[in-house]
């Protein structure tokens, strides 16, 4: 089972087990961790689920498409190298622990 | 008409269900749970389609644009096969790799941090609505309140003089009929609207819009090379059809909501902070957009039916919605129900472009109203507006007091 780390602006990290979520956005909103919106609910077209991801587990991730680079460009948040939108990081067992950082805002 | 019936002993259910009699468009919902629960994919004989009515195919289909495209058109006429009834949009009726180009610029105009400096705009604007309709007393909510908030906010938004807007509703009406069939319907407003068509191709030319919005920036986006000039003209067309009868029907059946359910207006005024994702639930439990079209691009297997190549599959996302395979009592409108991941907006590479600009009009005009009114009823029966595709109200009778 996948664990999230989703740290806070204030250092806070909330621990999910993600269960059956289909990805990184959706174990957020299923357990109100705060800071991850995913208003459009998972097809990269509102850029509300933007994360920074840990430096340690960037290699994990599979490539950003180009969809997702597009609405990339568009976060209320600057975007940064580790920038990732978490409706597009997939829980499929590519990785056992993953630690995003929550950006100041989404919208 | 009926959806019960099933051709006996065929392997996959048959319907004669028509999605669009008048019947059918005044209260859609019972029909579609009939469609439900025939299957997961059933034939609708009378249009010679495949109609999905669950969420999962419905999510799965508007996911997979290699075989379920929309360059065939998203009305049942096969644009491969028939002459079409319009030059098709270049973003909405365009599949991949061609469709990135357009949708790229659309979504950055239409984006987060573009559209947040109209906030304060429509907020004042909204402030001055929710006044003068509280002024008014009585009156009719679809006209004065829904129409004219959009009607208002997002036509300045995009850059159009004060005059000639009342051309703006038919000319969408006559759009989104065309994502249907080719039916008395859509022949009647297609004539009616041919003056509107007109005013709409002339207020698209550059010099006819302000030089600071979302129509300059997509002639700005053209000058750098990033879409042709005719190309910027036909996407401030897809702004002007997509983006007005749409929010106007949404505002329109979040005040019907509200109205019939007065517990949740009473939990909207207790917290008007709320007003966003009532705006979610309402595009969740009472959908604008109902159905519209997907065509194979090969041979496919889905829900257990074999289909061939060129076919037409009819999505029906106002049924998706209210799946209780997917949602906890889904006829039921709770605004405090995670309503995210409906598929009232689409979803995939066409989910709407604009629903970050639907969502910023409708919470700050739905916020301000939660504020100012403390009573709302309904005066009269109100008066629905059929359409092949999308569901709203011409007339609604109301009653508001402020305070």
């Amino acid at each position: 089972m996948a664990k999230i780390v989703y740290v806070q602006l204030d250092g806070t990290r909330n621990e999910i087990d993600a269960g059956a979520a289909a990805s990184v956005m959706q174990a957020a909103v299923n357990n109100d961790v705060p800071g991850i919106i995913g208003e459009c609910g998972g097809s990269a077209m509102c850029a509300t689920c933007h994360v920074y991801v840990d430096q340690e587990c960037i290699d994990d991730l599979p490539p950003i498409s180009e969809v997702e680079n597009d609405m990339l460009q568009n976060t209320a948040s600057e975007r940064h190298e580790n920038s990732r939108l978490s409706c597009q990081l997939a829980i499929d067992g590519s990785f056992d622990e993953l630690v995003v950082h929550i950006p100041p805002t989404q919208v | 008409m009926s959806t019960d019936t099933i051709t006996v002993g065929a392997s996959n259910p048959v319907s004669d269900f028509d999605p669009y009699t008048d019947e059918v468009l005044a209260n859609p919902y019972p029909h579609y749970e009939k469609l439900r629960e025939l299957g997961p994919v059933v034939y609708l004989e009378l249009y010679g389609v495949y109609a999905l009515a669950r969420h999962d195919e419905v999510r799965e289909v508007l996911s997979d644009p290699a075989t379920y495209c929309s360059s065939a058109g998203v009305g049942l006429p096969n644009f491969h096969t028939e002459k079409p009834w319009r030059k098709p949009s270049i973003i909405l009726e365009a599949d991949p790799p061609y469709h990135a180009r357009t949708r790229k610029v659309v979504a950055r105009i239409l984006s987060t941090p573009s559209i947040a400096r109209w906030r304060a705009t429509f907020e004042k604007e909204a402030e001055l609505l929710v006044d003068r309709i509280i002024d008014m007393g009585e009156f009719d909510a679809a006209r004065d309140f829904c129409a004219a908030y959009p009607l208002k906010v997002f036509a300045d938004a995009v850059g159009l003089p004060a005059g000639g807007r009342e051309n703006l509703l038919p000319y969408g009406d006559m759009v989104f009929n065309g994502f249907g069939p080719m039916n008395e319907r859509f022949k009647s407003r297609l004539a009616k609207a041919q003056e509107s068509v007109q005013w709409i191709n002339n207020i698209c030319q550059r010099e006819n819009l302000s030089s600071d919005g979302l129509g300059a920036e997509l002639y700005a986006a053209a000058d750098k090379g990033e879409i042709t000039h005719e190309e910027a003209g036909m996407l401030v067309r897809t702004l002007l059809s997509a983006g007005l009868d749409t929010t106007v029907f949404t505002l329109c059946n979040a005040i019907i909501s509200l109205a019939k359910n007065p517990d949740q207006f009473e939990l909207l005024k207790k917290d008007p902070s709320l007003a966003r994702q009532m705006i979610e639930e309402v595009i969740r439990y009472e959908p604008t957009f109902h159905s519209f079209y997907r065509t194979t691009t090969r041979p496919v297997e889905l829900g257990g039916v074999k289909m061939d190549k060129n076919q037409k599959i009819v999505v029906i996302i106002g049924s998706a919605n209210r799946d209780p395979r997917r949602w906890e009592n889904p006829d039921k409108f709770d605004i405090t129900r995670k309503a995210t991941g409906h598929i009232g907006f689409g979803t995939g590479i066409h989910g709407c472009a604009g629903q970050m600009m639907a969502r910023l009009e409708g919470d700050i005009v739905m916020g301000a109203f939660a504020r100012k009114v403390s009573s709302l009823q309904l005066t009269g029966e109100p008066v629905r507006h059929f359409n092949n595709t999308v569901r709203g109200f011409t007339s609604i009778p109301a009653r508001v007091t402020g305070g």
